[in-house]
Order: structure tokens, then C-alpha cells, then sequence
């Protein structure tokens, strides 16, 4: 299959938030600032990436009725790996998105991923498909990251842009997070259609 | 006694696990369009919730703490509430099979419900007593049934009226829980005891 | 290779093989790891220690001790480093924690002046709303309005929120961190002046 193809498959036409709606949770959840949004972003591009690899490697002795417990165990591994790799060298990015970390686990765009492509291709394809679409999830979270910040607080990556007593504080706290998401799902789809 | 109804009235209302925590949005925009299948999906989340935040409690506090295997958290909580809803999933279907029909569907897609392993980790993050761990677990999965259920309902009278094209479908669904979400900061604040 | 059946002894030594290769990654991560996170915990420690405290040539680490302070918000344990300089009090570090924010524990080390005026601030934890309780790194040190608390003492100045009757102008839309936060800061503040009265005593 076509390298560049998958690539840009996981980037614009699934792109995880926009289009397929997964992973809701760290979306809303790490999104208060744009480098909030990019390190949860990069952090599951991480263990995507290797989860897909190791999953497609393995795919020939992992009989089917046990797939789930068995791709379940590769990804936890990789997030604890993460995990430990954050708290001795990030420390302060690790304190940031906090729970996010551990609940990569159970974001559904690793599963699905793996089920959907990685169990059925090559460890080069499912690396290049973890990368798209790891990449997507991570433009759609830093864009929403900047929406956010540039709304709320008048800052874009804490680079001042207009003083921020004029932001809107609303889009920090949690309906912002819905409401700016559901503004830029709609602006997306109108862009495509047309 | 005072403590116990705090952390009850705090997860249910003031922090909200989906509109304030953001956690089990996806169970929260996909299974939000009629006020049954809410209800249902509640339940089986408050059973899964209550019976797995106690076994992974007593698994850190008795296994792993004792054996210094703590980074072996997230996996072995993970695994053990994978096991479990199996398990429930097998023992309901035989011991309960009406029970069964009105939660089977939603058992499978609890695994990956991120609010189970979240309440599990919490509850250990705060150093909380069994007990505590426990009133926090169902009051929690109880303020996930409530906001699932209102937006359900929300969703119901709102599959009725006209809305923009650009808006139809997910955008529409995330506003409206971004106004419930705003509704809820009313409660922010409350103190007990 | 062809895709193994899902006969009951395929299964089992697949399962065990990729939790044995998974625990043995997992351990040896760990290890790996084990120096580095211990290291960057008390390096962040040690940094917000250094940030906030005066001039000292002890070594206010070793010659920490643990008080608990008795007042409006219960018992409060509290970490006092105090900073000597040529064998005078110079001040202190005061760790201290307060419950009644928004959601959960704020954590903060204040330093003191030997005067107990405030020289410096640090958030070690919260679990605020994001983005809004993170704002009390910056606000409370800020000129803007009657947002600044360095320099003024909780002795003199009524460090609480305006709509305490307070003096300190409360971080827009987050009262209640406020709130909790100016508790922290007083209930630091007596523990500093427990040690003082100590160090009088010799």
C-alpha cells in the first residue's frame, strides 16, 4: 500500500476527532492551552505508534478469540512506559494532563487502530498508519488548544495576543471545551462539503 | 457521616464526572439519543463502576503496594476490569438472564469506558479509605447517569425541531452539552460540612 | 507464517508470552527509571525551596521540621525550612496544604522575610479547574489592582479576598481557589511564627 496514502488517510479523510469522533475524553480534557493540546497530542502519537507496530509483529501468534486481552496488554504496557518515561524527564508536562496519561489506555483510536488496521497489515504500514493518524490527533488537539487559549485568555502558546481582560473566560473552563469543539466540527464539515 | 454525603452530593452535582471531569464523553454522545437506552447504559455503569473500583482497591492496597509493583498500576487495573465485566457479563447472563436483556448490550462497551479505570485510579490518587472509595464510585456513576440521562432527553425534543445543516448531528449535540455543562456550574461551590 | 488457531494451548502460551514480554519490558523500564523520577522529585522540591526562600548559608533541607498548625481549617501539617544566616534567623520556607478549594488539596511553600513579610510564592499542587487555578502562580504576584501579595504580612495586612472584607483582589471567576489559597498562605504564616518563638527561646 502507498506510504504517503496512509499517511494522509489518518491525517485528513479519518482524522480521529474530527471525523471518526474518538478519543473525546483527553480532547476536551487537555485542551485549556495550545501546549496542553500538542503534548497529550504527542503522547498518544507515541504509544499509537509503537502499539500499532508491536500489534502487527505479533499479529501471526495471537490466536483471534483472545485479540482484545492480548492488544489491551501491548497498549497498557507502552502507556506505563510513557508513564515513567514523563515522570523522570517531563515532570511538568506529566503534572499537567495528569490522569489523562494512564486513560490512554482506554482511549478507543488505540483499539480501534489496532483492530481495525494493525492486525491486518505489514509493521511498516501500521507504523505509517499510527503516524497519520497519531499526527491528525495531534493537529485537531493543538488546534482546539488554540482556539481555547486564544478565546479564553488572550494568549496563543502563552505568547500574549491581545490583553486578557478582554478573553472570554468561559472557553478555559468545561462548556467552552463543548462549545468550541461543536463550532469547529461544524466549520469542518462545511469546508468539506464544499 | 457528614464526609460520606459530601463526596455523594460533590460527585454527583459540583464535579460532575462528564461535564466538569471530561471523562466517558464517548458513552456520552453515543448513547444519548433516547432516554431508555440512557438509563440502561446508567445502570450497568454504576454496577461495572462500584464492583470494579473495589477489587482494583483492595488489589493496589493488598498486592501491589506491599510488593513495590505500583508502576504495574495502569496495567493491572486495566486488565482487571476487562476480567471483570467478562465475568459479570457470564455470571449475569446466567443467574439474572431479564437483567441481562436490559444491560447485555452495554456490557461490552463498558471495558473501554474511560470513567471506570479513571474512578479506579482517582480513588487511589486521593488516599481515600475503602468506604469512601466506595460512596465515591456509585455517587459518581450516579452523576454520570444524570447527565447522561437530561442530555438524552435534550436530545429527544431536540431530534424534533430544524437546525442548521452545518450544525446537524455532532456539532448541535456538543453545544447543548456545553450549555448542560454551564448549567451545572450553578452548583459550584457547594459546600457540605 | 499463518495465523495460529484459537485452540485452548494456543492461547495460553500467546497470552503468556506477551504478558512475560510485557512485564519484563515493564520491570526493566522501572529500573531504568527508578533514579531519574526519584531525582526530579526532589529536584522540583529543592527548586521551589530555593525560589522562595532568603539568603542562608545552613542548609534548611536538613534542618526541616514538621509543626501543625491549629485554626479555623482544622490541623494543618506544615514543613517549616528555616534559613539561617551567620547563626541569626533569616526567614523561612513554609510548605503548606489547605482543603477548602474547589476540588481537592492546593499546595503551596511560601517564603518569609525574618520580618514575616511574604518574599515569594509557589504552587507545589492543586487540582483546580484547569487553567483557572493555574492562574495562581502569576495573580498573586502581579502589581495589577490589589492583586499582589509579596512583600505584605499576613501580621499586618488582612490577606484575604475583598469579599472577605480582605484586601487582596480574588483571581476573576475563582473566589474559592482564592479563598483556599489565602488560607494556605496564613495558616504558613503561623506556622512561621511558631518557630520564631522557638528560635527566642535559646
Amino acid at each position: 500500500m502507498n506510504k504517503t496514502k496512509i499517511l494522509l488517510n489518518g491525517l485528513i479523510k479519518e482524522n480521529p476527532t474530527f471525523v471518526l469522533l474518538l478519543g473525546m475524553c483527553p480532547t476536551l480534557g487537555t485542551t485549556t492551552s495550545a501546549s496542553g493540546g500538542l503534548g497529550m497530542g504527542l503522547s498518544t502519537l507515541f504509544v499509537l505508534i509503537c502499539s500499532n507496530v508491536a500489534i502487527s509483529m505479533a499479529k501471526n501468534i495471537i490466536p483471534d478469540k483472545v485479540r482484545i486481552p492480548a492488544f489491551i496488554v501491548i497498549i497498557a504496557t507502552f502507556v506505563t512506559i510513557l508513564q515513567l518515561c514523563m515522570q523522570a524527564y517531563l515532570p511538568d508536562l506529566y503534572e499537567t494532563l495528569g490522569l489523562f496519561i494512564p486513560l490512554i489506555v482506554v482511549n478507543c483510536i488505540l483499539l480501534g487502530r489496532a483492530e481495525a488496521f494493525a492486525a491486518k497489515h505489514t509493521p511498516g504500514d501500521a507504523f505509517f498508519d499510527g503516524l497519520g493518524i497519531g499526527l491528525g490527533f495531534t493537529v485537531a488537539l493543538t488546534l482546539l488548544g488554540c482556539v481555547r487559549e486564544f478565546l479564553g485568555t488572550g494568549h496563543i502558546f502563552g505568547l500574549p495576543v491581545y490583553p486578557e481582560e478582554y478573553g472570554s473566560l468561559i472557553f478555559i473552563l468545561a462548556p467552552g471545551a463543548f462549545i468550541a469543539l461543536g463550532f469547529l466540527i461544524a466549520i469542518i464539515h462545511t469546508i468539506k462539503t464544499r | 457521616m457528614l464526609t460520606y454525603i459530601s463526596i455523594f452530593i460533590t460527585a454527583i452535582f459540583v464535579n460532575n464526572i462528564v461535564l466538569s471531569q471530561f471523562l466517558g464523553i464517548c458513552p456520552f454522545l453515543g448513547v444519548s439519543k433516547r432516554i431508555d437506552s440512557a438509563l440502561g447504559m446508567g445502570a450497568a455503569v454504576t454496577f461495572v463502576m462500584t464492583i470494579a473500583t473495589i477489587v482494583t482497591y483492595l488489589l493496589q492496597t493488598y498486592l501491589l503496594m506491599p510488593l513495590h509493583l505500583d508502576y504495574m498500576q495502569t496495567i493491572a487495573f486495566i486488565l482487571v476490569i476487562a476480567a471483570l465485566v467478562q465475568l459479570l457479563e457470564i455470571i449475569i447472563k446466567k443467574i439474572a438472564p431479564s437483567l441481562y436483556q436490559a444491560l447485555g448490550v452495554f456490557l461490552p462497551l463498558i471495558t473501554t469506558n474511560c470513567t471506570i479505570l479513571g474512578v479506579a485510579l482517582i480513588v487511589i490518587q486521593k488516599n481515600m479509605s475503602l468506604l469512601e472509595a466506595t460512596v465515591y464510585a456509585i455517587s459518581t456513576a450516579l452523576g454520570f447517569t444524570l447527565a447522561l440521562v437530561i442530555f438524552a432527553g435534550m436530545r429527544e425534543q431536540m431530534s424534533l425541531s430544524r437546525i442548521p445543516k452545518a450544525m446537524q448531528g455532532t456539532p448541535i449535540a456538543l453545544i447543548t452539552a456545553g450549555l448542560l455543562a454551564m448549567a451545572f456550574m450553578g452548583f459550584s461551590g457547594i459546600k457540605i460540612g | 507464517m499463518k495465523k495460529i488457531d484459537s485452540t485452548f494451548w494456543n492461547m495460553l502460551w500467546s497470552l503468556t508470552l506477551i504478558t512475560a514480554v510485557a512485564g519484563g519490558l515493564l520491570g526493566y523500564t522501572h529500573r531504568l527509571t527508578e533514579e531519574p523520577i526519584a531525582r526530579a522529585t526532589k529536584a522540583g522540591r529543592e527548586k521551589a525551596i530555593q525560589e522562595v526562600i532568603p539568603e542562608y548559608d545552613n542548609s534548611p533541607i536538613d534542618e526541616q521540621q514538621t509543626i501543625v498548625v491549629r485554626n479555623e481549617y482544622g490541623e494543618t501539617p506544615t514543613i517549616v525550612y528555616p534559613a539561617q544566616k551567620e547563626g541569626r534567623l533569616s526567614g523561612a520556607a513554609v510548605e503548606c496544604s489547605n482543603n477548602t478549594g474547589y476540588s481537592g488539596e492546593i499546595r503551596i511553600i511560601v517564603g518569609f522575610n525574618a520580618d514575616g513579610s511574604i518574599k515569594d510564592y509557589r504552587v507545589l499542587k492543586h487540582e483546580e479547574t484547569p487553567g483557572l487555578g493555574a492562574k495562581m502562580n502569576e495573580w498573586f504576584r502581579s502589581e495589577k489592582n490589589d492583586q499582589n501579595i509579596l512583600g505584605k504580612s499576613p501580621a499586618k495586612n488582612k490577606l484575604q479576598v475583598k469579599q472577605e472584607a480582605g484586601e487582596v483582589d480574588a483571581i476573576t471567576a475563582a473566589t474559592i481557589t482564592s479563598k483556599a489559597f489565602l488560607g494556605a498562605v496564613r495558616t504558613a504564616y503561623e506556622a512561621y511564627i511558631e518557630t520564631t518563638k522557638g528560635e527566642n527561646h535559646e
